[in-house]
């Protein structure tokens, strides 16, 4: 099983995925979140990723993956042919988000994305304040050398996906290793959503009531 | 790699088959027989008999990939990936490595001597594919006993009887790694192959592929591997290794070599005439030339395919570029096969296989690992 040190993140996306459900990972990183779930949900995974040295760490932990970038990666897959695309900490850095989440979701049957919110209370404060583009621990980047090139709250995410028509089925709020479920938009650091198209039933238990409104 | 993790002294063994009247029968329609193939193996074959890799080579290649042969001096041609601890790791796996039929190093081509007539085929010598290739290959794995392949790999050309082992046998192929090839070759591939039989059978000495009496058609050969060696290089690489040196203090203004690029292409067009015939040249590149496998034929619809894939490609290779084994990916996403794609980061473009081994070593290491121990091997890692 996942031990204690585990990233939060990692954790609720982990326990998100059902035991064998074939799943993607947009910009998957060093692999670590891959390798658990085929590991110990034996998952069927595939990786994207671009970086050449993250690619050697997910082909030495036994994962496979393409070298490529998110957009190219994902647009020559057929319709449904996973149960969960992930798109966590790598959304912020697409431009086209729109047209990627789109894509994510004919790809797969649900998409799980997670963000850094700019309206973390910290953020918050150092821009009111201090005057000073927001740093926190989920935005640890100066602003000239930031990956990310979009910024947004979890309020405006949700907006989004209300004007895209997007269905959340669950969201969780994360600050550090605990989860928020008061006032998200001010105090969680991160956000991690499940979405599925407009015309797609929820599966029992799984109803829009899950969506924890804030 | 040093001598102490080679697999030490080699020798190349030979399998004969399809003794008339059980020709080996041609994709084209054409038969083949009787079929000598060369080949080598290194390490030993399991009990069970589910550790064998076979190494396909590439255009001018042989079955001599690792090891030496007496006091030879330079190893096979892949001897930085094979050995104990290697890559393709002779203290775990069963490695064989045979000469493509239509070659000169000791497999059946045009220069063998055609029980017909008693003398060489010459031209009488059958039109052959890389399927064809494979198909013979496929005889040599079968009296070897080996149901399954762990792995088919090779680069270039090698790359395309790996694809042609999966589209042919996909249940006898247990992971493939084509390196820097294709699913068919491009018009500036074919291009480059035409220039090249030209160059042959524009030297009067090749006399219509009839010149095994009177020796090789050198200068036209020589002028073929020119070509071809600067197709194999990049910019770069024949920057660091060249640059605009010269061969002498001044120019010769005689038309001679000046520069060193210059040498170093004489140097390997005279050396490569005498290792390799001429018309094996003329009919491998048009085999190379003939292939296809795009277009849904590497995995046809509806057919399942298990075998995992491995692929690998070089930034610098201009020759095969990257977006013809990203072609080979979306073919292979299409179908839901389980693949694993990386381009490496080389100068030395099409050569890189060749030469760039560290990363391309670590890769198919961690690769075969998990191919042939399963999820175990992912066991190993706590995080």
């Amino acid at each position: 099983m996942t031990s204690n040190s585990l990233r939060l993140d990692y954790k609720i996306i982990y326990e998100i995925v059902e035991p064998g459900a074939r799943v993607l990972d947009l910009g998957c990183g060093n692999g670590d979140l891959l390798y658990i779930l085929a590991r110990d949900k034996n998952a069927k995974v595939q990786g994207i990723e671009l970086d050449d040295e993250a690619i050697y760490e997910c082909v030495k932990k036994g994962l496979s993956v393409f070298n490529s970038d998110i957009k190219s990666g994902l647009v020559e897959y057929p319709d449904q042919s996973f149960d969960y695309v992930i798109l966590n900490q790598s959304m912020q850095e697409v431009t086209n988000v729109d047209f990627i989440i789109r894509e994510a979701l004919r790809v797969g049957r649900k998409v799980i994305v997670g963000f850094p919110n700019f309206a973390h209370v910290s953020a918050r404060f150092m821009l009111f304040f201090r005057g000073n583009a927001p740093m926190t621990k989920a935005l640890p980047h100066l602003w000239y050398d930031t990956p990310n090139v979009r910024c947004l709250s979890i309020d405006d995410f949700k907006n989004f996906c209300a004007e895209k028509k997007l269905r959340i089925r669950k969201a969780y709020y994360l600050a550090g290793k605990k989860l928020v479920k008061f006032w998200p938009n001010l105090f969680a650091l991160n956000a991690i959503f499940v979405l599925t198209g407009e015309g797609a039933v929820a599966p029992a238990g799984e109803a829009d009531s899950d969506y924890r409104q804030s | 790699m040093s001598k102490e993790k080679s697999v030490g002294l080699v020798e190349t063994k030979y399998f004969t088959f399809a003794e008339p009247p059980n020709e080996l029968a041609l994709e084209f329609g054409g038969k083949l027989g009787p079929v000598t193939i060369a080949y080598e193996t290194y390490g030993a074959l399991n009990s069970d008999k589910t550790n064998a890799i076979l190494i396909c080579h590439a255009l001018s290649a042989d079955a001599h990939a690792a090891g030496y042969y007496g006091d030879e001096k330079d190893p096979g041609w892949w001897d930085g990936m094979i050995g104990p601890g290697n890559a393709f790791d002779t203290d775990k796996h069963f490695i064989i490595c045979s000469n493509v039929i239509g070659g000169c190093k000791g497999s059946t081509g045009p220069s063998s001597v055609n029980p017909a007539t008693g003398k060489p085929y010459a031209l009488d010598f059958p039109s052959i594919t890389i399927a064809d290739m494979v198909h013979a290959q496929r005889h040599l794995i079968d009296s070897l006993g080996i149901d399954k392949l762990m792995c088919v790999v090779g680069a270039s050309m090698g790359g395309m009887q790996a694809l042609q082992w999966v589209a042919s046998y996909p249940e006898r192929v247990r992971s493939a790694i084509p390196i820097a090839t294709a699913l068919k070759h491009s018009p500036q591939q074919i291009a480059f192959n035409e220039v090249v039989r030209q160059s042959v059978m524009a030297d009067t000495a090749w006399r219509e592929g009839n010149y095994y009496e009177y020796g090789q058609p050198e200068k036209g050969l020589a002028l073929a591997r020119m070509i071809g060696h600067i197709t194999f290089m990049s910019v770069q690489s024949m920057e660091e290794k060249f640059s605009r040196r010269l061969k002498n203090v001044n120019y010769n203004f005689k038309f001679g070599a000046d520069f060193e690029v210059e040498g170093y292409l004489r140097y390997k067009g005279d050396s490569f005439v005498k290792r390799f015939d001429a018309n094996s040249y003329l009919y491998i590149t048009k085999a190379i030339d003939y292939f296809d496998l795009s277009a849904g034929k590497l995995i046809p619809n509806g057919k399942k395919v298990d075998t995992r894939f491995l692929i690998i490609s070089f930034r610098s290779d201009w020759l095969y570029p990257s977006f013809q084994s990203q072609e080979i990916v979306r073919e292979l996403k299409m179908r839901h096969v389980d693949a694993t794609y990386c381009e490496l980061r080389s100068t030395y473009g099409h050569d890189a296989f060749l030469v760039e081994m560290e990363e391309q070593r670590d890769l198919v290491r961690h690769f075969l690992d998990k191919t042939f121990n399963g999820y175990e091997v992912v066991r190993e890692y706590d995080i």
